[in-house]
């Protein structure tokens, strides 16, 4: 026993009757989270003290935009207790399938080809779900290989050309304006993408469905037997999935104004990082949108301030990995605080 | 508690809902096979409204995919199930729950990740085809289900709290209330009190009786054979997948309940030799404290000796063993082996000094379940041996691993199959003879018996018995009372992390235990 925990008995009894931590940490650390972001803005104001501005939260959301569309389908299966790396080429396959066939076809529309490619992913995705669902395939093993199907038919099938100009009406959805912060145009796109994020909020909190998912990530055989279909669920998860990969994948495509099969693939690990660090739980049923989302805002707040700094691009990559390294650290952390033994003895 | 009161006053109640009309469950000839293995044959079983009904029978007798057919997690090969007299041909778990049939698996099947309001609240959702989820309707069911079980107050199960946390008593509470919280007809309860101590398993019987008063019909699954005499009213026992007998609990006793179970009749106990106290002390504890768990923990145990260490479930009996074993700070005091210091936090040092410990949840922290049986007999061994620097050669794992299941008669199909594939008992003393295999001198069991069958546990006190004979020293802990008088030369009991009673010899009594454990 220390001299300060002989000294202070009363601060002792009360850390170890701590059972939780306290509440603004939240259930996952976004509160942790939070702090990081803030201190991160911190210390560019210290080296920069004029970056920290209104362009840089307009550059961090255009930057942010198609992988937060993409984080939020993954943070759906990691929650299912799966993971899944198809997602980057189901969005590259929705979006620029939809759009070669726009230009061999002569069509153009501003809204409906995001549709198509949000079909096309959910038909993608419930590949996944048959290899998953219907076959037993553990998620890794079954999405890994859905990715070089889903790629290798995409360039066997589709095409391999680069597609330098979209269709016009498409291409003034990319560059359309709903707002700037001080010189960063911020793009109409950001609407539908904080909907989603809001409703998928929503679902994940109020519907029986959000509650399967996470009840099956937690324990799917206790699911089986509570009387959760398990099946169906994991179904729809991964069709949403695939849905928002689509659509990502052509949010992706609008707002760089061209369209190449070799983008979003091999980007799959920076993604999946964005949610771990938002804190989602790689063995499932732990994580939240809000996490999800300052998770995104993170690293592209990272990405940003290096390129800012003048970091070459291969210490990016450097970065991401130390992060998803203390995104684990901090979980594995609150789990062996979650383990702490209460106290047997009475207090003296 | 007094036990015969309430019996008394259930049968006054019992006898107004029995009768033909109370048949609340009914199974003939089921049937289900996995592979070429017959799992169930023939099995009918009859469940009546406001019944204890004991289901009864050894690791691996079928109770577990009975329990599972009957509750719609499972379809039988064969036979036909009926619920309040309509016959089903098709009985799904939704089907299962909307009719009232609720189950409280061993495992107990929650969620660790969600809270006790979802827990609690989930099967009364998936049953009511809920859509939306509302967190004031569910803390309402969770509060009116713990209310139901009146310890509501008592217990301070906190709602917020994910059932993770809870501790395993309030998890099966946890697993009660849940069921509770449906309208529940038919309450299964595989295995209630494997984990829970006698003075839990008290409040258990309480909602038990409380249950069967309002006409629910439970079905207790039980190792236990005085459990089973104390609770049931009709007792129905399997053996290897059939129904050998199905009888009311008063024409049945304790002897007649063991051979119907085993197959063969009990054996009387030979008296304790007592050859301890010539013996040396291989351990020596002395005043070991860890802040807020224990203090002033002193004993010597010794060469042959089988000391009992037993008390409330939270007493600190299994703190002090993880302390001795390095698996929990011990800043003050010493234990010392044959005369040399062992240093604290460290499992390493406790291995060398030749301890060994047998953790309570073998299904967590005994064994590598999808491991083989060979590898997980092995694995204290291989350190051991890899430490001598002697070369290691398959076939003396071989020799091994054929030594240990043949000394402890594992009964095993292939030495490569997974842990996993083994009944309770038998799992049970793979991860014995994965200790005993390092021969230590020192060997701790904590709930060695816990989820075992009868003969597997005979079996089990039989093998700690002739280890003891061959001059190992033995820490039983344990909260099986019965177990602990069987087995033990001495019995330690731990109070609020103090030891507060040393029973030997003549004081050694099932009586005296118990009193000891709560006084």
């Amino acid at each position: 026993m220390t001299v300060l925990e002989q000294l202070l008995p009363t601060v002792r009894r009360h850390r170890d009757s701590r059972t939780r931590p306290p509440r603004w940490r939240g259930k996952n650390n976004e509160g942790v989270l939070l702090l990081v972001t803030l201190a991160m803005l911190a210390v560019i104001m210290a080296v920069d003290p004029g970056a920290v501005s209104a362009s840089l939260a307009g550059d961090i959301v255009r930057a942010a935009m198609d992988n937060m569309a993409l984080a939020l389908g993954v943070l759906l299966i990691l929650l299912s207790g799966g993971i899944d790396v198809s997602f980057t080429a189901i969005a590259i396959f929705g979006g620029y399938a939809t759009v070669t066939f726009m230009l061999d076809h002569n069509l153009d529309g501003g809204l409906w080809p995001f549709v198509v490619a949000t079909l096309i992913g959910s038909l993608l995705g419930l590949g996944n779900a048959l290899l998953v669902a219907g076959f037993r395939l553990q998620t890794l093993i079954a999405t890994l290989a859905m990715q070089s199907i889903v790629w290798g038919s995409l360039l066997a099938f589709v095409g391999s050309t680069y597609h330098s100009t979209l269709p016009p009406a498409l291409a003034r959805t990319g560059q359309s304006q709903l707002l700037r912060l001080g010189d960063s145009p911020v793009s109409t796109l950001v609407v539908p993408v904080a909907l989603i994020a809001v409703s998928l909020a929503l679902v994940l909190r109020w519907t029986m469905f959000g509650r399967s998912v996470y009840a099956i990530g937690g324990d799917a055989e206790a699911a089986k037997r509570a009387g959760i279909r398990v099946g169906r669920v994991q179904t729809l998860v991964f069709a949403a999935a695939g849905a928002l990969a689509g659509f990502a994948g052509m949010v992706h495509v609008t707002l760089v104004q061209h369209a190449s099969p070799y983008e979003l693939v091999g980007t799959e690990l920076s993604v999946i990082a964005a949610v771990v660090i938002g804190g989602a739980s790689d063995a499932g049923g732990r994580g939240s949108v809000q996490g999800t989302v300052l998770g995104v805002l993170l690293i592209s707040l990272i990405t940003n301030s290096l390129v800012r700094l003048g970091v070459p691009s291969f210490w990016q990559q450097a970065v991401e990995g130390l992060l998803i390294l203390a995104g684990v650290a901090i979980q594995a952390q609150s789990r062996r605080r979650r383990t702490h033994r209460s106290p047997i003895l009475e207090a003296r | 508690m007094s036990s015969s009161a309430s019996h008394q006053a259930h049968d006054a109640g019992g006898a107004v809902i029995a009768g033909p009309a109370g048949l609340a469950l009914q199974a003939r000839d089921i049937g289900k096979r996995y592979g070429g293995i017959v799992a169930l044959r023939g099995v009918d079983l009859d469940i009546r409204a406001g019944e204890v009904h004991c289901l009864a029978g050894a690791n691996g007798s079928g109770k577990s995919t009975l329990i599972k057919i009957l509750s719609g997690v499972e379809a039988p090969d064969t036979g036909q199930i009926t619920v309040d007299g309509q016959p089903l041909a098709r009985l799904g778990v939704l089907d299962a729950m909307v009719r009232g049939i609720q189950v409280i698996y061993q495992d107990l099947s929650l969620f660790p990740n969600l809270n006790v309001v979802e827990n609690i609240a989930m099967t009364s959702r998936t049953a009511g085809r809920a859509r939306i989820v509302s967190a004031g309707s569910g803390r309402k069911i969770a509060r009116q289900a713990l209310d139901r079980l009146a310890l509501g107050n008592d217990v301070g199960i906190e709602l917020d709290a994910d059932a993770s946390d809870l501790t395993v008593a309030h998890r099966q509470l946890v697993a009660i209330a849940r069921a509770l919280a449906c309208d529940v007809r038919v309450l299964f309860m595989d295995e209630p009190t494997t984990t829970l101590t006698w003075r839990e398993v008290d409040t258990l019987f309480t909602v038990v009786e409380r249950l069967r008063s309002e006409g629910v019909a439970i079905v207790f699954v039980s190792h236990k054979t005085d459990e089973v005499m104390r609770i049931s009213d009709r007792i129905t026992v399997l053996r290897n997948g059939q129904v050998v007998r199905s009888d009311a609990a008063a024409n049945l006793d304790r002897r007649a309940l063991i051979e119907a179970l085993t197959g063969q009749v009990e054996e009387v106990r030979a008296p304790q030799a007592g050859a301890w106290r010539k013996a040396r002390a291989v351990m020596r504890v002395h005043e070991l404290g860890s802040p807020t768990l224990f203090r002033d923990v002193t004993f010597d145990l010794h060469a042959g000796e089988i000391l009992g260490l037993t008390g409330l479930l939270g007493s600190g009996r299994t703190e002090v063993a993880e302390a001795i074993f390095g698996l929990v700070p011990r800043p003050t005091g010493t234990v010392r082996i044959d005369g040399t210091d062992v240093p604290g936090s460290s499992v390493d040092a406790a291995i060398d000094a030749g301890v060994a410990y047998v953790p309570p949840d073998r299904m967590t922290q005994g064994v590598f379940l999808a491991q083989s049986i060979r590898r997980n007999i092995a694995a204290a061994w291989l350190r051991q041996t890899s430490r001598h620097g002697t070369r290691l050669s398959a076939k003396s794992v071989d020799r091994l691993v054929e030594r240990m299941t043949a000394s402890l008669n594992i009964k095993i199909g292939r030495a490569s199959d997974p842990v996993r594939s083994l009944s309770g008992g038998n799992a049970q003393k793979v991860v014995l003879a994965k200790w005993l295999a390092t021969n230590p001198k020192v060997l701790m069991l904590n709930g060695p018996t816990v989820g075992v069958d009868i003969a597997s546990k005979a079996a089990i006190l039989d093998i700690l018995r002739e280890r003891a004979a061959g001059g190992m020293a033995v820490l039983l802990i344990s909260d099986d009372v019965e177990e602990l008088v069987n087995a033990c030369d001495r019995i330690l009991v731990i109070r609020k992390g103090k030891l507060s009673q040393l029973l030997e010899g003549e004081q050694i009594s099932i009586e005296r235990v118990r009193e000891g454990i709560v006084t």
